[in-house]
């Protein structure tokens, strides 16, 4: 089946395996393999990505449910070479470990902000539910978020 | 993991959606945000020939003040049911509810109609959208019907739908004030609950729904009958169990359940009676 989406704002036109899915488009067909899949059930949250602005779990999402969807990967949040807040604020913090999970992070964090752009410590909590951090790194994961939050990085 | 090979067709319309799945009968489901079906195809528990994608229909996506109740399509997300104003004001314990569904990329994908049509016992909103006594519309090749809730669960993922029909939408009644209280005991963020508790109150009358607590969805009326003959709250959730019969699992054995069930609608109706 053919599909048609913007990934990082340039329009990509594939032909897929309906049961392709969004994850496993992405990183084999357009190879961005900068999201990572890590339990493949959507319980870890390390493939997340944004689907319409949103994060969402992409090893449960079909690559033909994204059909027509405007996607961004973690290769699109920074710009003109210059890193994402977000992504700053995690360096700034010590915000990673093994890194693993840290694209997955970055984007829920980043789609947590949109929703909610003060949040309090443990709205950052319950907002990185459903990303794990098998480091355990998640304090210094947390103020990242609260750094970002506050734009002081 | 990759699910097993299937064909994928597009519904432009629930009409369109149930032909399709008129044609090809029993071996085609429907997918809305798929965060029920797919998981369950990526392990090969399901293995439909045919998905009728219903995720792009937008007309059953809304929440809408119906006089003595609210409307809520079907393909609305567990996002927006968490964070709807006219939810919050006039139901607010299944917003509430649907802010604990998952996590939240879960809950911008996963609809409540899904969630319903899937019929899990260990989901949140089955067991929610029972306690408030609410009804569902559902659309078939024969045209519509409404199922109370407490007539749609028949056993572990069953339900009344037939293979041709899809639910539309859930209409729940307003909660008029009534006091509510929303139970999850989970062990880890983002689990399903060992067992959950939905409840709420207005004098004697109340409705208690309990989550995980058998092969489907449990309406403990026994509960709410002990509160309507004035028993207390402590005593009312003695009969927790009575309509239940749990499973025992790597969480909890069945006698666990059962304690627990009595430990949480305590909690609940303490909470709901304030």
């Amino acid at each position: 089946m053919k599909i048609s989406v913007t990934v990082n704002g340039e329009k990509r036109e594939s032909e897929i395996e309906p049961r392709t899915l969004l994850v496993q488009y992405i990183r084999e067909n357009l190879a961005l393999t900068g999201t990572n899949v890590g339990c493949d059930t959507s319980s870890c949250g390390a493939c997340s990505m944004h689907l319409n602005g949103e994060a969402v779990k992409s090893c449960t999402v079909l690559a033909v449910q994204a059909d027509g969807c405007d996607l961004t990967t973690i290769e699109g949040v920074a710009k003109g070479g210059k890193m994402h807040p977000m992504q700053e604020a995690f360096m700034q913090n010590h915000g990673l470990q093994c890194g693993s999970c840290t694209p997955g992070m970055v984007m829920a964090a980043i789609s947590l902000l949109k929703e909610n752009p003060n949040p309090t410590e443990e709205q950052v909590r319950l907002g990185l539910e459903g990303n794990l951090c098998r480091c355990t790194g998640y304090h210094n994961i947390v103020q990242s978020v609260l750094a970002c939050a506050k734009g002081g990085n | 993991m990759l699910p097993a090979a299937f064909d994928y067709k597009r519904a432009g319309s629930a009409a369109e959606a149930i032909s399709l799945v008129s044609e090809y009968g029993e071996d085609a489901k429907f997918l809305a945000g798929g965060h029920s079906l797919l998981p369950l195809m990526k392990l090969r528990l399901a293995a439909p020939s045919v998905l009728v994608d219903i995720g792009r229909l937008s007309d059953l996506s809304y929440i809408r003040d119906a006089g003595d109740h609210i409307a809520i399509g079907a393909l609305t997300r567990h996002m927006d049911v968490e964070t709807s104003p006219v939810l919050a004001q006039h139901v607010p314990l299944l917003a509430h509810a649907a802010g604990h569904v998952g996590d939240p990329q879960v809950r911008h994908r996963g609809t409540i109609g899904g969630s319903i049509a899937h019929a899990d016992p260990a989901s949140d909103l089955p067991a929610t959208t029972l306690a408030l006594g609410a009804t569902y519309v559902v659309q078939g090749s024969s045209g519509t019907r409404e199922i109370a809730a407490k007539d749609f669960y028949k056993g572990f993922l069953e339900s009344a739908l037939r293979p041709d029909e899809m639910l539309t939408e859930i209409r729940v009644p307003k909660m008029n004030g009534a006091g509510w209280s929303f139970q999850k005991f989970n062990r880890r963020a983002q689990d399903w609950a060992i067992v959950g508790v939905a409840a709420w109150r207005r004098g004697s009358e109340s409705g208690v729904g309990l989550v995980n607590m058998g092969s489907t969805p449990v309406l403990a009326s026994s509960v709410a009958s002990a509160i309507a003959s004035g028993a207390s709250v402590a005593d009312a959730a003695h009969k927790a169990s009575a309509e239940a019969e749990p499973q025992s699992d790597l969480n909890a054995t069945s006698d666990y359940r059962k304690h627990l069930a009595t430990v949480l609608v305590r909690r609940a109706l303490e909470e709901a009676s304030k």
